[in-house]
């Protein structure tokens, strides 16, 4: 079943193309990573999908919702407010940069959106946050605030709260740039248990081992375009365009 | 003695009185000046720009005079000095208050409206849920500093005729052709600013849970 179809998509930034024309489908349970050379696009992308940059040109639709769509004229037109708020929420996103909330306790962080934008009552809430928090081996950490915690213990909380609104899709942007080796090792291991539940994820990451290791599917992308789609044993083992090749030659070398 | 304590006391009520209406109306007026200032509308933010200049850039005094002379020139009559000391000190309050607001919200990172964006919070919820808890620790210093200032500068209500503590004070040291008065209201300020202080390094301590 497809879950996310994007077509022809265009960005740009005072007059320069970021995005120009990426299309591509996601099926439920599929897990999708998405590499490539900084500036080419990939965390556009997902800011695009997740509605937090608006697009130029091109279309969207997530789980059979149309969120927007480009007439023959080229005028983009996104759906009403009501479509926009369910796409958003069918959409987790995990940041760079954790961005948790650090006046509340790591508890609060998970369930105020619950409570405040999926109506659940506070009992329902935490109980959700609770088992969340178990799943993350963070159970005993549910009322420190997010200061005291480490990278990799952050980055879990924010996948907790992510999590916690049941999205259809879990978008992560780069999620262990701003950590450790050793604390990308444990956030990775998180994403790989949710791969194995078949959580449908897309991953955009720098982490090409781990992409060959969780993908069902690799998109590498450079330049505003998807140079290159496949199975993660042909990207990586056989891939076809010299941009990629060029591009993973770098990594083998590290 | 103990009569030139009692009048500095009534005096002290007066400067409390301004102190206290001062912050009442200049909090909350603050705001909407900071949200104009911040305004995408560029009429509204300039215009708001140019109010901000005027009472940042001339003399408190003399605001305090133009407040409650100028009506006087332009429809004959004024209203009550206490009432005009009120006014003057609220829009130049508010103007301070503004810019403070505004250092503030804008000191907190596009990471945490992106994460409200994403988990589906309305603007107000972002608001007031994720973005003001977060500005009121960070201009806490900048607004103890203010409040400060105001305590010391409600003896400039006198300019208009208002007995406030340091009017009272000044009396008392003409008539008893002593310094002494004046000095006594100076510890008065003085105790009056270690209570705001001392409630500003309370608030400071109470949201040290993060940082």
């Amino acid at each position: 079943m497809e879950i996310v179809s994007v077509t022809d998509l265009k960005k740009e930034f005072d007059g320069l193309g970021v995005l120009k024309g990426i299309s591509f489908s996601l099926n439920k349970g599929e897990v999708l990573s998405i590499i490539g050379p900084s500036g080419s696009g990939k965390s556009t992308l997902l800011r695009c999908l997740t509605q937090l940059e608006p697009v130029d040109g091109g279309s969207i639709v997530v789980n059979s919702k149309t969120m927007v769509t480009t007439t023959e004229e080229g005028k983009v037109r996104y759906a009403d407010k009501q479509t926009l708020k369910d796409v958003r929420l069918s959409l987790g996103l995990v940041f760079q940069s954790f961005n948790l909330f650090p006046h509340m306790s790591v508890l609060r962080n998970i369930t105020e959106a619950q409570m405040h934008v999926l109506g659940r009552s506070k009992s329902e809430a935490q109980q959700v946050a609770k088992e969340l928090l178990r799943k993350m081996g963070l159970e005993e950490k549910e009322k420190a605030y997010p200061c005291q915690l480490s990278g990799g213990q952050q980055q879990r909380v924010s996948i907790a709260r992510a999590l916690a609104l049941n999205p259809a899709v879990l978008c992560f942007d780069e999620p262990t740039s701003a950590l450790d080796p050793e604390l990308t090792a444990e956030i990775l291991k998180v994403i790989k248990d949710l791969a194995k539940e078949k959580m449908t994820m897309i991953v955009v990451t720098h982490e090409m081992a781990f992409a060959r290791d969780i993908s069902d599917r690799v998109i590498f992308m450079d330049d505003g375009l998807i140079v290159e789609e496949g199975s993660p044993e042909k990207v990586f083992g056989d891939p076809q365009s010299p941009r990629t090749k060029r591009f993973l030659n770098r990594y083998e070398q590290d | 003695m103990g009569n030139l304590l009692q009048q500095m006391l009534v005096g002290s009520v007066t400067s409390l009185k301004i102190f206290a209406l001062t912050l009442l109306f200049s909090l909350p007026l603050g705001m909407l000046v900071a949200k104009g200032r911040m305004s995408k509308n560029p009429i509204l933010s300039n215009l708001v720009n140019v109010y901000i200049m005027i009472m940042r850039g001339t003399p408190l005094i003399l605001q305090l005079l133009f407040v409650y002379f100028a009506p006087y020139y332009i429809f004959g009559s004024s209203y009550d000095r206490f009432t005009a000391v009120i006014v003057g000190f609220v829009i130049n309050y508010a103007a301070y208050f503004a810019e403070i607001y505004r250092g503030g919200v804008q000191s907190i990172p596009v990471g945490q409206y992106e994460a409200s964006l994403v988990l589906g919070f309305t603007k107000t919820h972002t608001f007031t849920h994720v973005v003001a808890p977060q500005v009121v620790k960070r201009i806490i210093p900048a607004m103890g500093n203010e409040v400060i200032t105001l305590v010391k500068d409600t003896a400039l209500a006198q300019t208009i005729g208002v007995a406030e503590l340091f009017r009272v004070a000044q009396n008392a040291s003409a008539r008893q052709f002593s310094t002494m008065p004046i000095f006594i209201a100076g510890v008065f300020y003085f105790l009056m600013n270690a209570v705001v202080s001392r409630s500003f390094d309370l608030l400071e301590k109470k949201l040290n849970y993060y940082h």
